[in-house]
């Protein structure tokens, strides 16, 4: 069997025996800045910018949910289960399909839909990334088929960046099958190397950060 | 060098089109590399790569205890691991899978590791399809060609080559407008993502104490490849392993920077096993095939083992002044470039094209950029030397099926036969001790020389068995 043959070959050139333990591998590189909130918003906001996505500063609940449903006037959007979007009013917003636990049901809408809207489990200031865990609350494709994403955050879940995020969720895996970080919409140059935006994912990204 | 190698070459030099492609992309590459890597923009820059260097030469010197733990971690999730010694194992995989869960259609994303065993080819052998989802791949995939580059396919092809193959391949008008053409491409595609029933994605990290698969890319692919299907199965080389989760703090900075520029992807995806309980979406069979072809070969030289730290940013082809001249296409194998040259010989076998170490100046501007410190010009000189030695053996070989072969000849021809022995008894007569000590100069060479050194021989009798046998 492959399996054991190649264990064995690896052990046998590394003079290394089945079992054996290793010593600690160094010691992980983790740098957590200090950034105040206001700091972290306005360095996120000109990442996010600087990759042509959209933001806004929601000073209440109630006003990113304006702003929002001014943002899909006219639109067909399908809204993740995030609890923070039914706080804010968004899951309940006209137009706005939200709730569904069924596959095949959310595919053939996120596949029909102008927008999908979501929360996000943190947002990354220094690179403008949003972190989307799977679960009951973020399913993968509202963030992923429409060609355009709306992502509504509360500002205590922006963390200062990438190290940070390793330090709250050590091991990811603990919590879902599935972590995705967003840094902007969907790209590509693969022709001439000329920027293109929206060839798989959405083209279009908005981040609305509440408080 | 091998005639087709030194073919390859002048193509690309004679081609004007070509050169420019290849000097602009690979020009605006290595500029953004530089940005985003100078002491103002990124301080740690680095103290990040000899971290990055550290972690890969631990994970590799212990790659077994890796391997066992990211499995045991893969198998707590739900998904299943497999290991496979070379192509063949994985299209055997992939093919069982299919044909017990009734599956026709594959959608893939973006891996060297599939072009090295060439899976597409070989599930289509098979009467599965196997769609190439990023654009670049697409392409060159509808154009039967190879990635021209590790992370810029079809950096060789104009918008015009484009419209040409989309109009003959896709049937739709012919289109130039690059922003249309990727229109076509995402249209075509979504169709392909919605009915596949596997998805296949290589991965840019294996991360053990996670059982999780890494991906990193800009435009979505990956994320549809490993989300919409309900079979995702993750083809990896072994090599790919961290240890653990907050390794990437680490790897995705200098990644993104080195490969084109960016702090981070436009998505990085840390995938563990199937969806979960309560997960809305996501596959429900999660594999990763963890495949040799070559790798095991290369660990026990504690020299060129380094060559396995490599994490295919491609940076190394961007500042390569030999690659920015002969191109992707030339180099013998799917991996170009200076990590190219020193990871096909050692896979592959230096006599697969033995000029290929020598095709450098050993300027150093790859080592200079490698985010991991691999430092591929010493590797380029063990290697040559390796070439050396392969050459040496194959000389001595040759020399060898000579002296065999007119000995062959001697033997089929009797009356010559009889006349050498005669003149080599009276040529090597017998010193006063009886025995033949040493002969003559014209017949002392080499090997037999090597050989009268530890022996004598008796000396010829007068006459010969075959005079004995006539006067019978």
């Amino acid at each position: 069997m492959s399996r054991d043959n190649i264990l064995h070959r690896i052990r046998t050139a590394l003079g290394r025996s089945a079992g054996q333990g290793v010593a600690d591998p160094p010691p992980a590189r983790i740098r957590i800045p200090d950034v105040d909130m206001e700091q972290r918003i306005s360095t996120m906001f000109a990442a996010i910018e600087a990759l042509a996505g959209k933001t806004h500063r929601a000073a209440a609940p109630a006003d990113a949910c304006g702003y929002v449903a001014a943002a899909i006037e006219g639109k067909s959007a399908v809204a993740s289960n995030a609890p923070f979007l039914a706080e804010c009013g968004i899951s309940s917003l006209g137009g706005v399909r939200s709730g569904i636990t069924d596959r095949e049901e959310l595919r053939g809408l996120c596949a029909a839909a102008d927008v999908g809207i979501t929360s996000a489990d943190y947002a990354l200031a220094d690179t403008g990334s949003l972190v989307m865990i799977a679960g009951p609350h973020e399913a993968r494709l509202v963030s992923l088929l429409p060609p355009a994403h709306i992502a509504v955050v509360p500002r205590d879940r922006i963390l200062t960046g990438l190290d940070e995020l390793l330090t709250v969720l050590p091991n990811p895996a603990d919590v879902t099958s599935s972590m995705v970080l967003i840094t902007g919409p969907s790209r590509t140059a693969d022709i001439e190397q000329i920027l293109v935006r929206g060839v798989h994912g959405p083209g279009q990204i908005t981040v609305v950060v509440v408080g | 060098m091998s005639v087709e190698f030194d073919r390859k070459i002048h193509n690309t030099l004679a081609d004007a089109n070509l050169q420019l492609a290849i000097y602009a992309a690979t020009g605006r590459l290595k500029d953004k590399r530089s940005e985003t890597v100078t002491p103002d923009a990124l301080p740690e820059y680095q103290e990040l790569r000899t971290q990055a260097n550290a972690i890969k030469k631990h994970t590799i010197e212990n790659l077994d205890y890796y391997l066992e733990e990211f499995e045991r971690n893969v198998e707590a999730h739900g998904g299943k691991v497999v290991y496979a010694k070379d192509g063949t194992e994985v299209a055997d995989f992939v093919r069982a899978l299919a044909k017990d869960r009734g599956a026709r259609l594959i959608v893939k994303s973006k891996s060297m590791t599939t072009e090295e065993v060439d899976l597409n080819e070989r599930l289509e052998h098979q009467g599965l399809e196997a769609v190439e989802t990023d654009l670049g791949e697409y392409i060159v995939q509808l154009a039967h060609e190879r990635p021209y580059h590790i992370v810029a396919p079809a950096l060789h092809m104009t918008r015009y080559e484009v419209a040409d193959l989309f109009t003959k391949r896709l049937n739709v008008p012919r289109e130039t407008v690059i922003e249309k053409q990727t229109a076509i491409a995402r249209a075509v595609l979504r169709q392909k993502f919605l009915a596949a029933d596997i998805g296949i994605s290589g991965a840019n990290f294996l991360v053990a104490g996670s059982g999780a698969v890494v991906l990193i890319e800009n435009e979505g692919n990956i994320r549809l490849t490993t989300s919409a299907p309900k079979i995702h199965i993750a083809i990896a080389g072994i090599e790919k392993m961290i240890p653990r989760a907050q390794d990437l703090a680490t790897f995705l900075k200098l990644l993104g920077r080195s490969g084109t520029g960016q702090l981070l992807t436009v998505y990085t995806s840390f995938l563990s096993g199937p969806r979960r309980a309560g997960e809305t979406d996501g596959p429900d069979e999660f594999y990763v095939v963890l495949l040799d072809n070559g790798r095991t070969r290369l660990l026990p030289d504690r020299g060129k083992r380094q060559s396995l730290y490599c994490i295919r940013c491609g940076a190394c082809l961007n500042a390569c002044p030999v690659y920015r001249k002969i191109g992707g296409h030339s180099f013998p194998w799917v991996y170009s470039g200076p990590i190219g040259a020193i990871i096909t010989p050692q896979f592959m076998g230096v006599s697969h094209e033995p000029a290929l170490p020598f095709a450098s100046s050993l300027c150093g501007a790859c080592a200079e950029v490698c985010p991991v410190k691999i430092d591929i010009p010493k590797v380029l000189l063990d290697l040559r030397s390796d070439v050396k030695k392969a050459e040496m053996r194959e000389k001595r070989n040759r020399l060898e099926k000579l002296a065999f072969r007119a000995f062959a000849w001697l033997m089929t021809h009797p009356r010559l036969y009889e006349m050498a022995g005669r003149l080599a008894a009276s040529a090597a007569p017998p010193d006063s001790s009886g025995w033949i000590r040493s002969v003559p100069a014209p017949m002392n060479i080499g090997p037999l020389r090597a050989w009268l050194s530890q022996r004598d021989l008796p000396p010829a009798p007068a006459r010969s068995f075959r005079e004995m046998w006539r006067r019978r």
